[in-house]
């Protein structure tokens, strides 16, 4: 009964590394010599390398270190330099933003001064990475289409930590930089504005996001269960349709009514991914500038039962005239 | 007809599970087979019992309808229909249609000589399933625990689960499953992009091949993990991330 499934290639043929394909004559040389590692083959390429640096990558990684390291030496001076400290609280350490009184002025450097430096240096090495992956396509003749995705998750990262603290009128908004802290931000604005279970947008982006989840099983379990009939060249099978896209596009017209092709179902993934950062990150803008409780939004809108309240009825401090 | 241009060849007899030739046909573009007619009678079932609960319930507003669970102090025993009886009764009717749909699909990739993979991982997602509105109930002692089935009510069993144990952010599992969930839809936003950029590549370029998309990936970042793999990484990953849920909620 035993069947070969595909899970791990148990037989990994060894021939010469590959280069990699020709660039155009004016860009810089690939680096480093490729090599093969045996463990990575089990599931994919076995080969590491080479790697296009160009000034672009340069330019983004330096910034990215120089962020990282700066980050890392504000939580060493938070633990008093400290560096059995800073490995023993690691978590919980961060790189707070300025305090509310500052909006949108410059601090000084330890009262969240570093933290604007940081989120410039960061923002600026992302957006230089998201030209290098606009540049690398182009060079060798491919769509754009990781580029705009990766365009999506940069607007919901900018939300967080740009544009809506500039809309809320103060940096104090943003977000940490540190593990539990920043999983403390997400808390703290979730339940200072009514729960975000409430926000629609919210919803909506968890629906993106676990649709793209399910996508990815429904999708990379049909390729697998047709890569005996050669199903993963998929390239070769959106432009000359073979029986693993037959069989792969009959399973779920057989099961559900209805099948992608072999590349449409890349549209429906690259759509599904790209939808959930970018709804989320209407819903976040939304928060505090425009709507302030979305659970009382919700009520207001008819969406969610009005609970009747069992103990004593807490009146949200926001409609008391509290600033 | 419903069929695709073809399919003819590929409506072939066999490869059931059960019911020999008995189910062994095609309605429009649906296989049937027994576990075709067991989901039928599950998902029918379980939906006139929603109906049933909505109908006794005080609204109709989609968006507000739940059918809760029963009261903690049932305990693990039947609750009266309107008391989480129904909830009880819905419950049997979702396992039996996923688990019907998942021997459906068995038996499809049997007719078409495929794996076994997609079976394999819907039942992860049913695993998970199950552990979140029976393994753990049972462990804890009530049906009570599970979670209503409503639009906004589930969100509200999550949230107040989430809270009750203090904060959900601080479990380790839900930070595995959580890390994985995004990690699996940034690889699918990397996976539909390449393949879309090497078919779709602009006017006037020719359509690229699989040495294009390793060549893109090694020079962003070094590594490609190719064709298979990525495929490979895409059910694993959601596999993993069922499997921390599911661990979540024990």
């Amino acid at each position: 009964m035993a069947q070969y499934q595909n899970l791990f290639t148990s037989v990994q043929p060894v021939g010469p590394v590959h280069e990699g394909v020709e660039l155009p004559r004016d860009d810089d040389k690939r680096i480093g010599k490729p090599f093969l590692f045996h463990l990575l083959g089990r599931i994919g390429n076995a080969q590491i390398g080479p790697v296009y640096l160009g000034s672009l990558g340069v330019a983004s990684l330096l910034l990215g270190i120089f962020a990282f390291n700066i980050i890392g030496f504000n939580m060493l001076a938070s633990v008093d330099w400290n560096p059995i400290q800073l490995v023993r609280q690691l978590f919980w350490l961060a790189l707070e933003p300025p305090p509310p009184a500052y909006g949108l002025s410059f601090p000084p450097l330890e009262q969240g001064g570093w933290w604007l430096i940081v989120g410039f240096m960061l923002t600026a090495s992302i957006i230089l990475w998201w030209a290098r992956t606009y540049r690398r396509a182009r060079q060798l003749g491919l769509g754009t289409h990781i580029a705009w995705a990766f365009a999506a998750a940069i607007w919901l990262y900018l939300v967080c930590g740009f544009f809506r603290p500039i809309m809320m009128g103060s940096w104090s908004e943003a977000v940490p930089f540190g593990i539990f802290p920043h999983l403390d931000w997400v808390s703290a604005l979730s339940l200072r504005y009514g729960n975000l279970f409430y926000n629609p947008f919210h919803a909506l982006s968890i629906v993106f996001l676990y649709g793209a989840v399910l996508l990815f099983a429904m999708h990379g379990a049909t390729i697998l269960a047709v890569t005996r009939y050669g199903g993963e060249r998929e390239i070769e099978q959106i432009v000359d349709r073979g029986t693993a896209s037959e069989r792969a596009a009959l399973f779920w017209r057989w099961t559900m009514g209805y099948n992608a092709t072999m590349e449409s179902i890349h549209r429906w993934a690259w759509w599904f991914a790209v939808l959930s950062p970018l709804v989320g990150g209407i819903g976040i803008l939304l928060t505090g500038t425009v709507v302030d409780n979305w659970y009382l939004w919700s009520v207001k809108h008819g969406v969610v039962p009005a609970y009747p309240l069992d103990g004593p009825v807490v009146m949200d401090p926001a409609l008391m005239g509290a600033k | 007809m419903s069929m695709l241009s073809f399919e003819r060849k590929y409506r072939v007899r066999g490869g059931t599970l059960f019911g020999g030739d008995l189910f062994d046909f095609w309605v429009g573009p649906f296989f049937v087979g027994f576990f075709g007619i067991t989901t039928l009678f599950f998902v029918l079932s379980g939906t006139v019992l929603i109906l049933w609960g909505a109908a006794m319930g005080p609204t109709w507003n989609l968006w507000q309808i739940s059918i809760a669970p029963p009261d903690i102090s049932y305990g693990l025993r039947l609750a009266p229909m309107m008391e989480g009886g129904l909830w009880q009764l819905i419950t049997v009717c979702a396992i039996g249609a996923f688990v019907s749909w998942a021997l459906r699909e068995v038996e499809i990739c049997r007719k078409l000589g495929m794996g076994l993979h997609v079976p394999v991982a819907f039942g992860m997602a049913i695993l998970a399933y199950v552990s979140l509105q029976v393994i753990r109930p049972v462990l804890m002692g009530a049906w009570g625990h599970a979670f209503p089935y409503g639009i906004y009510s589930h969100l509200d069993w999550v949230s107040n689960t989430a809270y009750q144990y203090l904060h959900f952010h601080y479990n380790p599992w839900h930070m595995i499953a959580a890390s994985l969930f995004f990690a699996t839809v940034l690889a699918l936003a990397m996976h539909g992009g390449l393949v879309l950029s090497a078919t779709n590549p602009g006017k006037g370029e020719v359509v690229k091949s699989p040495e294009h998309e390793d060549t893109f990936f090694r020079d962003l970042i070094g590594y490609s993990v190719g064709t298979l793999g990525i495929h490979r990484l895409g059910l694993f990953w959601h596999s993993l991330g069922c499997g921390s849920v599911s661990s979540v909620s024990l």
